[in-house]
């Protein structure tokens, strides 16, 4: 990058890390940052979502929904986490090729399953077989939100669905008594109050999910514990102009910072998220907060 | 806004198939980038090593338009056979438990020879504990060799398991071990016994490819004929080496 960096092997001490840590390797290694950043942002509402939603399938009184939401729940929680990373994305992918395939290759005579191989006509492919590289990243990436929505969807689900039997009967009467129907009790009484019965359920799961970002390299996305372990292996002189022993270690080091610093910026955001919630709430905290103020 | 995304959309879908039929489709190659000399992520973060020239040579050769791709080794034949990408050239043995889910194209590496590396002489390494990486023709040795077998998910951590202790010895193909015994300093050692394992390394691809199959086959002949092979093995792998 810099441009002392020509020779290496001619450097020592601070100017030789500083042309070391600005390799292209290492660029890729910092911007495995950004990504894994992107998906907890992306993914944490998007489970919520469907966390929201199981929740509300799992309470209705019409049976088969409440069938769905409950099974959607028991399935998912069910299903060891890396199983679901190694073989439901692959299915999953298929699942898009397939639809498309019916839909774009009417005529195409040849079966999609061929022993192992699984094969789909050109204009099908997701992305297509010559998109550029950032389009199969993408999609692979979008992949891996889906995933981690509907995984960790389900136990968000759980999560809401206890915290909505919470909410103290009393307070849905009253709703009732003042008229209101079914629907707006919901939405007007039990859905504010519930979070904060929920939110330390979800701030585990939060917790769960910072860290449960390795098995995005399952998915042939590289995050930051893949680039960690293939920049600190061992490097030979013959194939890097910057060799080096065992430095796993060291980057396993960095990686522990940013998971500590993760920790305390969720803890402390999650802390004032907690106090927002409990202002006015007939729990035990709603109530020291009104003797307080 | 919406009618010009759309447009944009619709231009480069129609672009995009436009150049699919001046280039014929990309075929994209898949790796796992963690294994020099034969595959590895360079300084600048793109994949290198023999199988990344070779490779590109063979597209050229066959004019194809070809990309990298890398894979965790675990997942790298389901992925294949799930069409994310067409062929694997990742220092793949030929063996006949792989060639019942996929398909290989003749060698273009010989039959390797597999060794042990261990931290100090005179280890016995039929009864030592001995770091493999998992699904390879190597473990599989190992397990039947009478030796204790340790399995790792990366060739890395094979070797880091010797050094630290964790195990005997390393088994794994020769070349890969050379350049790590040499850049030791006198810290790792060969032992034992060297194993001729496997059928060579060649191409894996689908089974139901036999079009793409033919054509890199025709290739890498045409490339053992013309000696292009073994200078590029001379290359990555010494004066040395078993060439054809």
């Amino acid at each position: 990058m810099f441009s002392y960096c020509t020779d290496p092997s001619t450097l020592g001490g601070l100017t030789w890390l500083s042309c070391f840590l600005t390799t292209g390797v290492h660029l890729s290694f910092y911007m495995s940052f950004l990504k894994v950043l992107a998906l907890l942002a992306i993914t944490a509402p998007v489970a919520l979502a469907f966390g929201f939603f199981g929740a509300m399938a799992a309470r209705a009184s019409f049976v088969p929904v409440s069938w769905l939401g409950k099974g959607y729940i028991a399935v998912v929680r069910g299903v060891p986490d890396i199983a679901f990373f190694l073989f439901f994305v692959i299915a999953l992918d298929q699942l898009f090729e397939y639809v498309r395939h019916r839909a774009f290759c009417p005529d195409w005579d040849q079966p999609v399953r061929q022993g192992n191989d699984f094969i789909v006509c050109q204009a099908a492919k997701l992305p297509l077989g010559n998109a550029p590289v950032w389009i199969h990243e993408t999609y692979s990436f979008g992949l891996a939100v889906i995933t981690f929505a509907i995984v960790f969807g389900a136990f968000a689900a759980n999560v809401l669905f206890g915290a909505m039997r919470a909410v103290p009967r009393a307070q849905l009467e009253t709703g009732e008594a003042y008229g209101m129907s079914q629907r707006q009790t919901f939405w007007r009484i039990l859905v504010p109050q519930m979070w904060v019965y929920a939110l330390p359920g979800l701030s585990n799961l939060w917790m769960v999910l910072i860290k449960a970002t390795p098995l995005l390299f399952l998915l042939g996305i590289e995050d930051i514990v893949y680039w960690a372990r293939e920049l600190g292996g061992t490097k030979t002189p013959q194939f890097t102009q910057y060799p080096h022993g065992d430095w796993r270690m060291w980057y396993f080091l960095a990686l522990l910072i940013f998971y500590l610093l993760m920790t305390k910026v969720s803890e402390t955001l999650l802390g004032r998220l907690m106090a927002r919630l409990t202002r006015g709430q007939a729990t035990s905290g709603g109530e020291a907060q009104r003797k307080a103020a | 806004m919406k009618t010009i995304i759309l447009a944009t959309a619709a231009l480069a879908v129609s672009a995009s198939f436009a150049m699919a039929d001046a280039h014929g489709k990309t075929i994209r190659m898949g790796t796992e980038g963690a294994y020099p000399p034969y595959n590895f992520i360079n300084d600048a973060g793109e994949v290198d090593g023999f199988e990344r020239e070779l490779g590109d040579e063979l597209c050229l050769r066959a004019e194809l338009t070809c990309e990298w791709v890398k894979n965790d080794w675990d997942s790298i034949i389901p992925n294949l056979v799930s069409s994310n990408y067409d062929t694997i050239m990742a220092g793949m043995s030929i063996t006949d438990e792989r060639d019942e889910v996929i398909d290989f194209t003749q060698d273009y590496f010989p039959p390797t020879a597999s060794a042990y590396v261990a931290a100090a002489d005179g280890i016995d390494v039929t009864e030592a504990i001995v770091a493999a990486q998992t699904a390879t023709i190597q473990a599989g040795y190992i397990a039947e060799s009478g030796a204790t077998l340790v399995e790792f998910a990366t060739p890395e951590e094979t070797v880091a398991a010797v050094r630290n202790g964790e195990a005997d010895a390393v088994f794994a193909d020769r070349d890969y071990l050379v350049p790590l015994v040499e850049a030791s300093g006198g810290e790792l050692m060969f032992v034992g016994e060297e194993v001729a394992l496997g059928g060579g390394i060649g191409m894996g691809l689908r089974e139901s490819d036999t079009e793409l199959k033919e054509k890199f086959d025709a290739v890498i002949t045409e490339m053992k004929a013309d000696g292009t092979l073994n200078t590029m093995l001379k290359k990555w792998f010494g004066d040395d080496t078993t060439t054809y």
